[in-house]
């Protein structure tokens, strides 16, 4: 048998509620990971071992009493940005050292209810901005099939815990692919809910028209179960949706026969790795041989999606990382009078990247360019929805690449962000256009790095996708491929 | 040289909420710094706004009450500047599509009425408040997510007494309409003022002047009587008035340059992605307009003609939303609208400056003052006895027919009774009695007064003349 | 093209702009900056391209209206826990450089 740390959550629910295993013995066996393997991986900010092993018992003590919860004494590592009562909550940032949450986020509200173990913080892009992980304040976190090479970002670390065996389930943020990317470079699944199907109370916002909370974790079927959980209406949150929720696990059939999936030419672009390309098409082929119908469509606007979304989401960033002024939690520099300590707080305690991006958004609001950019980028993300509204006229989801490249290696893509940012192209309309996507692990390149598949679904179909998505990862095995450090991290 | 003077008011309105406009703090003054307080309105991480609709109601409310036009579509900005009082360094506030548009409000200046057109009504959040120490400043963030409405007026106001006078009526429609306690001590309503000058015979408004942070009503009366004649020493010298904002101190009565145009923020506004857009629907204008109450003015003139009373005393008596409700309670029992307002608009309203307070303090109740007036009209009591009552009722509530009862304060109207007290007064005063005779016919009165010091005030004072009249006349000495 | 969309133009004044966000860069820094910002701004420039006359602006994912909250007071935080993360506190207050306006 594997070590419990490298199954999925609803086998481990299995064994649990067979009385093959506790809690205890989970949430051991992904202490002992951590600590094995995540000098190498760099997948935690911090963990609580000792607190998480008190509540794993107090998981088991409640099991014994008959109480049954989707996720009773089941670890989730949580990104790094979502706030958790009593500990940090620093968006792998130093700007928010000695900042102590005094609040649960929704989202943790409902693990809790569901019987989680809260594990640890998972490290991350400084406020999610970045697709390496390299932007983080404190270190790294380095893909597990090889580590010279990066996890993606921003959730690098919630991805990377998951595939090293680290963590069975975690969560992670996406505002334009930073669950979908991560999961696809580290062989994981990773969900973007619809905007509105999770509540974004207590997620430190990077835009916040595009973010979204969602799972990354081993397989289709956790992530429905996750998404069952943290998923639902907060009247806390104005942009989370009265929708009914989905059984999701229930939708997860199999069976696709009959399903029409659209496949966008414009993610099929000159210049993409010939194994990424190769490999969905295989993946396409896969899910025709179960029966889907395959339909050509058209997003035309794709080409303009990274530079309407650079604009929106810097712009929103600009106002949403204002408060981080050193006046009311966090770190501080002080100065001759306050204007001398914000500009002195921020410019040293704040990352390139975030500086970048601050800058780049203030600019696109700023007096006589708003109308040139901002109010620009906001019409042209109309014809982005409009692009999708019209595909899913003639097909209920699209099939498409996650990212035009597996992972690279740390520094490969130099000191130039428009090169890295173009390599969103396939993500970020997703979120401009506020629908579902999913990444779902379909092959592997020639370097033995994972590639990722992407299913995109109209708002609120998640359990399109997932069932889509499931049927796939059954009739395959690539979600079952462990990097070789997960033997270290006790996978037997 | 002669100049025009059009001075414009922003005027911001803490509304009356339970809660703040953004999350469930209680919305109040006077508790100690920084304890009414929680992720949302400290601008913490990962906390999201969400509507009151009160909020909402209110500044609706505010609007239909001034004649605007409820824009059926309104949405909030983010207007980003730094500021410590400031917890999310950008204020959440509505740009384009406030939830008003349009409107008056008439105001009453030197016996006069002139309409003033409102520009827009739009809602906000207020920030935090700082104090300021010898080194550093501190601040407290209980205000900060206080429901707060701006409303926005033209510049057509042409004078400090014009300015005056529409916070007044502004203030009192607030009231009025519940919107707002209406403090200024607590900063209930506070004022940015715009102002410019112009030669008489120009069209063109000259460069505006903005004083910032105003407080009391007559602040903005003094700084506006400063900064008009401040202009005007620049304009007449020759010299030329930059656009720029200004603070006024109200210890040396002056006004200071804050910020040139140059530096003039640059705010950034764009829609606020955490909040939707309200969309209101006609039945639910329909319902707020039917709940607003009648308005100072409307107030005024149905008193002079349903109650016939002068406009002045119908002006004094709608002044105040309560004490209208107190008159007209009063009123419609009493039937007597004259003698009620009477009572209002001089005993009444002296007792309430004398002692400071409002007429919600009062222990008077309007069924009082009615059955009062009904013992006076019925010759029940004098005036005087009356008086006393009134006091009684004024400082311990309680009925009239009571007090009088027990006071022992009934009018003696009998002519037995009152012809004793006429007998000893005719024959105590024999020189009167000669003096009237004789034509001195003011001698009545003090014979009068007598009969009323003898009875101690109790004796009907119209029985007592007629009685003495009556002997005097007919030549009966009395004695 | 509208009207006050200029062509070519695609340069910040990164310092002016990183004064309004309270940034205090090093001229390095900005030097770094202003290459990249400009860069990605000649990206952005394609969107000149779009015909967008005659659509309307998305600013929400979803459009929804009316999310609105009752009047009701709730919880807030004790003070002792908020004033535990000021950098700094004292006598209740956040304390900052003197405030000159």
């Amino acid at each position: 048998m594997r070590s419990l740390n490298a199954l999925p959550v609803h086998e481990l629910n299995q064994l649990l509620q067979n009385g093959e295993c506790s809690s205890v013995d989970i949430v051991s066996d992904v202490i002992s990971a951590i600590e094995r393997v995540d000098d190498r991986i760099g997948a935690y900010l911090d963990y609580d071992g000792e607190h998480a092993l008190k509540e794993a018992r107090a998981s088991d003590e409640r099991r014994s009493n008959g109480c049954q919860l989707p996720l009773l004494g089941i670890p989730v590592g949580l990104k790094d940005v979502l706030n958790v009562r009593g500990m940090a909550c620093g968006c792998a940032s130093r700007i928010l050292e000695g900042y102590t949450s005094p609040y649960d986020a929704y989202v943790v509200t409902r693990l809790r209810e569901a019987g989680a173990v809260i594990l640890g913080r998972l490290n991350m892009d400084e406020f999610a901005m970045g697709s390496t992980n390299e932007n983080s304040a404190y270190k790294p976190t380095r893909n597990p099939w090889n580590q010279d090479y990066v996890p993606g970002g921003s959730s690098g670390g919630s991805a990377a815990a998951v595939s090293a065996c680290e963590a069975v389930a975690a969560l992670g943020s996406d505002t334009g692919g930073s669950i979908r990317q991560p999961a696809s470079f580290c062989g994981c699944v990773g969900l973007k809910p619809t905007y509105g199907r999770v509540s974004r109370r207590g997620l430190t916002a990077f835009a916040s028209s595009l973010d979204q909370v969602g799972p990354v974790v081993r397989d289709v079927r956790d992530a429905a179960l996750l998404l069952e959980v943290i998923a639902g209406h907060d009247r806390f949150d104005s942009t989370s949706l009265n929708i009914p929720l989905s059984s999701y696990r229930d939708t997860l059939t199999g069976d696709i026969s009959g399903m029409k999936l659209g496949i966008p030419k414009e993610y099929f672009i000159d210049g993409m790795d010939p194994d990424v390309k190769k490999t969905v098409q295989d993946a396409i082929d896969k899910c025709a041989e179960l029966g889907a119908e395959l339909v050509d469509v058209e997003l035309p606007h794709t080409e303009y999606a990274v530079a309407v979304y650079y604009i929106i989401a810097t712009a929103e960033a600009s106002a949403n990382l204002a408060r981080f002024d050193g006046v009311r939690y966090g770190a501080r520099v002080d100065g001759r009078d306050p204007l001398d300590m914000y500009g002195k707080t921020r410019a040293g305690y704040l990352g390139d990247e975030v500086k970048r991006r601050i800058i780049l958004g203030t600019y696109v609001l700023s007096s006589g360019y708003y109308d040139e950019y901002y109010i620009r980028a906001q019409k042209a993300r109309t014809l982005i929805r409009n692009d999708f509204e019209n595909a899913f006229g003639t097909c209920d989801a699209l099939i498409a690449p996650v990212t035009p490249t597996t992972s690279f290696r740390f520094g490969e893509k130099g000191d130039d962000p428009l090169q890295m940012y173009l390599g969103d192209i396939f993500t970020v309309p997703v979120n401009l256009a506020g629908i579902c996507g999913i990444s779902v692990p379909c092959g592997m390149s020639g370097s033995g790095l994972p590639i990722g598949l992407q299913i995109i679904g109209p708002a609120f179909k998640e359990e399109r996708i997932l069932r889509a998505a499931h049927a796939y990862e059954q009739a395959t095995d690539w979600h079952n491929q462990k990097p070789e450090i997960a033997r270290t991290a006790g996978m037997s | 040289m002669k100049y025009k003077v059009s001075i414009g008011l922003e005027t911001h309105v803490q509304l009356k909420t339970r809660s703040k406009i953004w999350c469930g703090c209680p919305n109040r003054f006077g508790q100690p710094a920084n304890t009414d307080i929680c992720p949302v309105c400290l601008g913490y991480p990962g906390a999201l706004p969400s509507l009151n609709r009160e909020a909402v109601r209110l500044t609706v409310v505010t609007g239909l009450m001034l004649g605007s036009t409820i824009n059926r579509r309104s949405k909030f900005d983010r207007k980003s500047y730094f500021y410590p009082d400031m917890p999310k360094n950008y204020q959440i506030s509505q740009y384009d599509e406030p939830f008003c548009t349009g409107g008056h409000l008439n105001i009453n200046v030197n016996g006069g009425s002139k309409r003033v057109e409102i520009t827009r009504i739009h809602l906000e959040e207020d920030v935090g408040k700082s104090i300021h120490f010898e080194q550093s400043s501190g601040v407290d963030f209980n205000r900060a997510g206080t429901p707060l409405m701006e409303i926005v007026s033209e510049p057509e106001l042409e004078s400090p007494d014009e300015a005056f006078a529409y916070l007044t009526a502004l203030k009192q429609v607030l009231l009025y309409g519940d919107i707002s306690e209406g403090n200024l001590e607590e900063g209930n309503i506070r004022c940015d003022i715009n102002c410019s000058l112009r030669p008489m015979d120009s069209d063109v408004l000259g460069s505006k002047i903005e004083i910032k942070n105003m407080n009391t009503f007559r602040g903005v009366h003094r700084s506006l009587v400063y900064e008009i004649k401040r202009q005007i020493g620049i304009l007449d010298n020759g010299g030329v008035i930059q656009q720029e904002t200004r603070r006024w101190d109200d210890d040396s009565g002056l006004t200071s340059i804050m910020r040139t145009k140059e530096h003039a923020h640059d705010y950034r506004y764009f829609p606020e992605p955490d909040l939707m857009p309200i969309v209101l629907t006609s039945e639910e204008i329909d319902a707020m307009r039917s709940a607003i109450p009648e308005l100072p003015a409307d107030r005024r003139n149905r008193f002079a003609v349903e109650y016939g009373l002068p406009e002045y005393d119908a002006g004094i008596l709608t002044s105040d939303r309560d004490l209208a409700d107190f008159y007209e309670a009063a009123a419609k029992i009493s039937g007597n609208y004259k003698a009620v307002s009477n009572w209002i608009m001089t005993d009444m309203l002296h007792y309430l400056s004398e002692e400071g307070i409002g007429i919600d303090k009062i222990k008077i109740t309007p069924e009082a003052l009615a059955e009062l007036v009904d013992l006076v009209v019925q010759n029940t009591i004098n005036m005087p006895a009356a008086k006393k009552i009134f006091r009684i009722l004024l400082e311990s509530g309680g009925k009239p027919t009571a007090i009088m009862e027990d006071k022992g304060l009934a009018q003696i109207s009998d002519s037995d009774s009152i012809d004793v007290f006429v007998e000893e007064a005719l024959s105590s005063h024999p020189s009167s009695v000669a003096d009237y005779r004789s034509g001195k016919k003011a001698a009545l009165q003090f014979l009068v007064g007598q009969v009323m010091r003898l009875s101690k005030g109790k004796a009907n004072p119209r029985a007592a003349m007629e009685s003495l009249k009556r002997r005097l006349d007919s030549g009966d000495p009395g004695n | 093209m509208e009207t006050g969309t200029r062509q070519n133009t695609e340069h910040i004044d990164v310092s002016y702009v990183a004064h309004l966000a309270r940034l205090h860069l090093a001229d390095s820094e900005i030097q770094v900056f202003q290459k990249q910002l400009d860069h990605i701004l000649q990206h952005v420039h394609m969107l000149t391209h779009l015909d967008v006359d005659h659509v309307e602006p998305t600013a929400h994912a979803m459009p929804v209206e009316n999310a609105y909250r009752e009047d009701d007071i709730r919880p807030c935080l004790s003070h002792d826990e908020v004033m535990d993360n000021a950098p700094n506190g004292r006598g209740g207050l956040f304390i900052v450089p003197k405030i000159i306006e």
